[in-house]
């Protein structure tokens, strides 16, 4: 019996191997165009293309096959069509180069769209001026890896976001270099994702655009010089692992902004030379460990409406203002942070200061209540007004403090 | 007129306090390059002693040097020389020898430490405010004789200017909060030297907080060329104009 299920299982994958097709198209091949070769195919094929440059108008792949490009063939939109629309699960397309998209007001499109389908793994392709990148809705469990995309429109009206999930489940965005686009990453309603060492950089808004998304992670990206910044807003349960924030400048342009999250993790993230490192509102059971601000215009924007955030071992290293907050209610904790602009002393010679550490000056205060103060930078009566207020402390929130601030900074 | 500039120079250059003046610029900001391991930091240090050590060191010494020189301007007076020539040439060796001595004394360590656009832009700044307010100096000296009530003059417009003229901003700014300030926030600066030097220094270095929307306003007003060609002729128009003023009453005066 067990002998015969052997030979059942063996007859089933030899029978599946023979039936699968391979074809191969190509100026050089028999079938010079793809969309003819789909039609030859059937669920589970494969078919390859050459070199060269197709012009398929709108592509629609509705069977289950894989699409390899060889050489980086173009897929040319002219840009009125959409590139390649994918309407079948279990699709692979590996290795296209996908040009000139349409671009519309009304219709989004893209250089590759998945329409309501699972299991599709979008690999090693090269997008150059589309409009959306790659726009899935209403997938689930998809693959986009090691895809390269560019845009260079100057309007944001007129550029669409690069890689564009709605309403997906367990999607994988890894490896990805994104630029020039509206947003880099744009998630909305999204769930159960992984977004995994992408480059997103020089992009018109947000490096990732984060809505309504749930019990995601995004780990070792990096987010530089983009509109402005990173924005993750309404959700929960998200985790920001070991990033990079970088260069972020302007007024409205934050590092990280963080709006309505709650139960999340911020950890080992590095935030340099933004204008806000994080700014955060409406926050709550946030736990930040690990980070390293530097450089920064502020490191942290904490509005009052912030509770129960949890800031602890984290370096603050040349930031112009440490901590910025817009009251005096404060219902979160800092506690054993490196801050370089600590002066106290340290008697029992445990590496913990002996007397907190107030991040908030009094200047960081007046210029958040009256921004044209910033014209009052750097000078004397400045200077004076935040030696008085570390001595008797009176504007500034009295319990946003660190109580054990470390003596020397974390290796991190 | 020439001679009697070479003269003031010259004295000016023998005396100890100005002497000693420029070995304490050239000593810290010598102490802060080497002790900051980050220029920009000490760049930052050094904005903050230029601002506050060059305006008072200036006026004071200058209003004392012309109320002890007054014995000598009586006997220039007598002789066949125009009053406007002995005042000017008067200003003229104060500014040069403050100058001077601020470009020996700050100047050669910025420019061996950071050799940039800001290292640039703080020389000229710290030589113009030098010759600002050995500017003023001459008006607080002109207005009487008794040497005490000059020299305290001459202190309180350092501090109106240095930190009376920057609290009134600050109480001007929330009193009109409700009102957009940021246009006008260009002129109250420039009403004053000293802020309108530091906001041009800062401009060229700490841009990460000043982007705010001021620093946007500030920076689309003085980083152009224009900005900075309005700029430095404010800050020559507040060379000129206490001169001026001063020249006019020691012409009237009765010494």
């Amino acid at each position: 019996m067990k002998k015969a299920s052997w030979i059942l299982c063996c007859g089933i994958l030899y029978s599946t191997t023979l039936n699968a097709k391979t074809i191969k198209v190509g100026p050089h091949q028999e079938i010079a165009d793809i969309t003819t070769g789909l039609q030859k195919l059937s669920n589970g094929d494969t078919l390859i293309a050459e070199g060269g440059t197709y012009h398929e108008k709108n592509l629609v792949v509705d069977k289950s096959i894989v699409l390899i490009g060889i050489n980086h063939p173009v897929l040319d939109g002219e840009n009125k069509y959409e590139n390649i629309s994918v309407k079948a699960d279990w699709v692979t397309v590996d290795g296209f180069t996908i040009n000139n998209s349409g671009i519309s007001s009304t219709v989004d499109y893209a250089g590759l769209k998945i329409y309501n389908r699972h299991n599709v793994t979008i690999r090693n392709n090269i997008f150059n001026d589309c409009f959306f990148g790659i726009y899935s809705q209403n997938c689930t469990n998809c693959t986009i890896k090691n895809n390269q995309l560019s845009a260079h429109q100057v309007q944001e009206q007129r550029s669409g976001n690069g890689i564009h999930c709605w309403k997906c489940d367990t999607m994988q965005i890894i490896g990805n270099t994104i630029s020039g686009h509206r947003d880099g990453i744009y998630f909305e309603f999204v769930t159960h994702s992984i977004i995994w060492r992408n480059l997103s950089n020089g992009n018109l808004r947000y490096g990732l655009h984060f809505m309504f998304s749930s019990h995601d992670t995004y780990a070792a990206n990096i987010f530089e010089n983009n509109g402005a910044g990173v924005s993750v807003m309404f959700s929960n349960h998200v985790h920001m692992f070991h990033n990079s924030f970088r260069e972020n400048w302007g007024d409205g342009s934050y590092g990280l902004l963080l709006k309505e999250i709650s139960d999340s993790y911020i950890d080992g993230n590095i935030f340099e030379r933004n204008t806000s490192g994080i700014f955060m509102e409406g926050g709550s059971r946030i736990e930040m460990y690990k980070n390293t601000f530097r450089g920064n215009g502020w490191a942290l924007k904490i509005q009052a409406s912030c509770m129960d955030i949890k800031l602890k071992n984290n370096n603050f290293l040349g930031n112009t203002f440490d901590v910025g907050t817009n009251g005096s209610l404060v219902l979160n904790t800092f506690d054993y942070n490196y801050w370089d602009k600590y002066e106290g002393y340290d008697l029992n010679k445990d590496k913990i200061g002996d007397v907190p550490y107030r991040p908030v000056s009094m200047y960081s205060m007046i210029v958040e209540k009256n921004p044209p103060a910033m014209m009052l930078f750097h000078s004397l009566i400045t200077t004076l007004l935040d030696k008085s207020e570390k001595v008797i402390p009176s504007l500034t929130p009295e319990n946003l403090k660190d109580n054990h601030p470390l003596m020397k900074p974390l290796q991190l | 007129m020439i001679k009697i500039v070479k003269y003031i120079l010259l004295d000016i250059l023998r005396n100890k306090i100005v002497l000693a003046y420029t070995i304490f610029l050239f000593a810290i900001t010598f102490c802060v390059f080497s002790l900051e391991d980050n220029a920009e930091k000490g760049l930052l240090t050094l904005l903050n002693l230029i601002l506050f050590i060059v305006p008072l060191v200036s006026i004071i010494f200058s209003t004392i040097y012309i109320y002890n020189s007054s014995e000598f301007i009586e006997l220039l007076v007598s002789q066949p020389i125009k009053r406007k020539s002995i005042w000017l040439s008067l200003f003229t060796g104060l500014a040069g020898a403050l100058s001077l001595a601020f470009i020996i004394g700050a100047g050669i360590p910025l420019l061996i430490y950071v050799r940039s656009v800001t290292g640039l832009m703080m020389i000229v700044n710290g030589v113009l405010i030098s010759v600002i307010f050995a500017s003023l100096a001459m008006v607080a000296a002109v207005r009487t004789r008794d040497k005490a009530k000059g020299i305290g003059f001459s202190i309180l417009l350092w501090l109106f200017f240095s930190l009376v003229y920057d609290g009134l901003v600050l109480f001007l700014l929330f009193q009109f909060s409700d009102y957009p300030l940021e246009k006008a926030m260009i002129i109250i600066s420039a009403l004053n030297p000293i802020d309108l030097g530091r906001i041009l220094i800062l401009l060229k270095m700490d841009v990460s907080a000043l982007m705010g929307y001021t620093g946007a306003v500030f920076k689309e007003f003085y980083g152009t060329e224009k900005g900075l060609f309005v700029s430095f002729s404010v800050m020559i128009l507040w060379i000129l104009l206490p001169l001026l003023y001063s020249l006019r009453k020691f012409n009237r005066k009765d010494l």
